[in-house]
C-alpha cells in the first residue's frame, strides 16, 4: 500500500486487514450471472480474499470496477445477513453494464464500498409500512424487504407495490410469488401493458395506492424507480396523508468517486453519494419539480 | 328489472362513493333500470364499436380494458378493479366503445343503464353538473395515468 494510505472505517467488518486506499477496489470473483429480463441480470459475487465480508444496508450502493473498461454506482440487491455474498442486479444500458452482463463465472470484478445512507427501517418500527418499486427499482429495496420480512412483529401493515413496463420486465418474478403467497405482506404487481395472457394489474403503480391499507400518519414509505415515478408517487403518499419527512425516495445521479469529493452526483445542495442516495422526500419535493437538477 | 330488487341495487348505487353527496332521490332516477351482473373469467363486458348502452360500478373482480388491432396482438392498458368506476363513451357523443373490457377474474358488477342516466342528467343541470364534477376527476386522472404511461418511465 502507498504512503496516503488510512482506514476506511465502519464498512468493512470482519476485515481486520483493511487499511487500504479509499479508490482501490477488493477483488470479487463472479459466481453466477442469472439473467432476469431480456437487459436485466443478477451477479453473484464472492470475495477473492478469504473471509472478506461486505456488511451493507439495504438502499446502499457500491462502486463496482470492470478492469479496464470502468467504473459504475450499483445499488445491493442482496440478503443483509449475508455479507459474504455479494449480488448486484444490473440492467444493461451502457459500456460499462453491457460489459459486465457478459460476465462468465469466475471472471474478477473491482468493488469499492459500500456507500451512502440506505432506507432507514429503524425509524418504521411500530410504523405501517408502504414500499413502492418501478422497474429495476425493486432490487435496491429487496435487502430493506428481507428485513421487513425478518423483523415482521416489528412493524404494523406492510403494502407492497411493484409495477414494471411489462410482465415480462418484473424482475425476480418468481421470488416475489413467493413472497405473495407467504401473506406476511400484502403485494401487488402492475404493469404498464400486458397481452392476454396476464392476470395482474395494468397501470401505473400509482393507481394501486388506493387499495392499499395503511394509516397515512403512521406511515412510512420506501419508494425506488425511475425519478417521475418516484415524484408522482410521492405526491400521492403525501395527499393520502403520509407526511412527507416519512417518505423515502431513493435518488440516483452520476456517482464517480462515491465519496463526496468530486461532485458529480451534485443534487441541490446534497451530494447524492454521501447524502442519500435515499433521502426524505421533504427535503427533496422542491427540487423535483425543476427540471433538469 | 324493477320493485324491490331494484331499489336494493339503486340504494346500493347511491351509497357508492362516487355517488356521495349527490342527491339520492336523483341518483335512484338516474340508476332506476340498474342490474347486478356477473362475468365469468374472460367474458367480454364491451366491445369496442358497439352502442355504449350502459356503465358500470365494479362491485368485485378486474376488468381489463383492451385495445387491439388486426395487425397486432390485443394489448391490455388498464385494468379496472373493485369500487372503480367502467366507462364514459356512454356520456360522449357517438355512445359507442372506445375498447374492449374484458373480466380477467370472476367479475360481479351493477350496469347503469346509459339511456335513463343520459335522460336523468338532461332533466336536472344542477344535478348534472354535480355527478360530471365528480366524474371529472376519474376521467382526469385516468388521462394522467395514460400521459405517464405513455412516458414509458420503465424504458431505458
Amino acid at each position: 500500500m502507498a504512503s496516503n494510505v488510512h482506514v476506511h472505517g465502519g464498512h468493512r467488518a470482519g476485515v481486520e486487514t483493511a487499511v487500504e486506499h479509499p479508490y482501490a477496489p477488493r477483488p470479487y470473483v463472479v459466481r453466477q450471472n442469472i439473467q432476469e429480463t431480456p437487459d436485466t441480470f443478477t451477479l453473484r459475487l464472492d470475495p477473492r480474499l478469504p473471509g472478506d465480508r461486505l456488511a451493507f444496508q439495504g438502499g446502499q450502493f457500491n462502486m463496482v470496477y470492470l478492469f479496464g473498461v470502468g467504473e459504475s454506482a450499483i445499488s445491493i440487491s442482496g440478503d443483509p445477513t449475508r455479507p459474504e455474498e455479494l449480488v448486484h442486479t444490473v440492467r444493461a444500458v451502457g459500456k460499462i453494464t453491457n460489459a459486465l452482463a457478459g460476465l462468465k463465472p469466475g471472471a474478477t470484478v473491482g468493488i469499492r464500498g459500500p456507500y451512502g445512507h440506505g432506507w432507514p427501517l429503524d425509524s418504521a418500527r411500530g410504523r405501517d409500512i408502504v414500499v413502492v418499486a418501478g422497474g429495476l427499482g425493486l432490487p435496491p429495496l429487496r435487502p430493506t424487504i428481507y428485513e421487513i420480512f425478518r423483523r415482521r412483529a416489528e412493524f404494523g401493515r406492510v403494502e407492497i407495490i411493484y409495477g414494471a413496463r411489462t410482465p415480462k420486465d418484473l424482475v425476480f418474478a418468481e421470488e416475489v410469488r413467493d413472497w405473495i403467497t407467504r401473506r406476511e405482506m400484502r403485494i401487488q404487481t402492475t404493469v404498464d401493458a400486458a397481452g392476454r395472457d396476464w392476470y395482474g394489474d395494468v397501470g401505473v403503480v400509482t393507481t394501486r395506492l388506493p387499495d392499499c391499507r395503511f394509516d397515512p400518519a403512521k406511515t412510512t414509505a420506501f419508494v425506488c424507480g425511475p425519478e417521475i415515478m418516484m415524484k408522482l408517487t410521492a405526491q400521492a403518499l403525501a395527499q393520502r396523508g403520509v407526511p412527507p419527512e416519512s417518505i423515502w425516495i431513493s435518488m440516483e445521479r452520476n456517482m464517480k468517486c462515491a465519496l463526496g469529493f468530486c461532485g458529480h452526483c451534485q443534487f441541490g445542495p446534497s451530494f447524492v453519494c454521501r447524502d442519500g442516495p435515499c433521502l426524505p422526500y421533504k427535503a427533496l419535493a422542491p427540487l423535483l419539480a425543476v427540471k433538469e437538477v | 328489472m324493477n320493485g324491490p330488487r331494484n331499489e336494493a341495487i339503486a340504494d346500493q348505487v347511491a351509497h357508492h362513493p362516487f355517488f356521495a353527496g349527490l342527491d339520492p332521490v336523483l341518483v335512484y332516477e338516474m340508476v332506476a333500470k340498474a342490474e347486478e351482473r356477473s362475468y365469468d373469467l374472460g367474458e367480454m363486458l364491451v366491445r369496442e364499436g358497439r352502442p355504449a348502452e350502459e356503465f358500470f360500478l365494479v362491485l368485485d373482480g378486474k376488468v381489463a380494458l383492451e385495445v387491439g388491432a388486426a395487425d397486432r396482438e390485443v394489448i391490455t392498458v388498464e385494468t379496472i378493479g373493485r369500487g372503480e368506476l367502467l366507462g364514459w363513451s356512454w356520456l360522449v357523443p357517438p355512445y359507442r366503445w372506445r375498447f374492449d373490457a374484458r373480466a380477467t377474474k370472476p367479475t360481479q358488477v351493477i350496469a347503469i343503464n346509459a339511456a335513463t342516466a343520459r335522460y336523468a342528467l338532461a332533466a336536472h343541470p344542477a344535478f348534472a353538473y354535480q355527478f360530471l364534477l365528480k366524474f371529472l376527476p376519474v376521467i382526469a386522472e385516468r388521462l394522467e395515468n395514460t400521459r405517464v404511461q405513455l412516458l414509458d418511465i420503465h424504458g431505458v
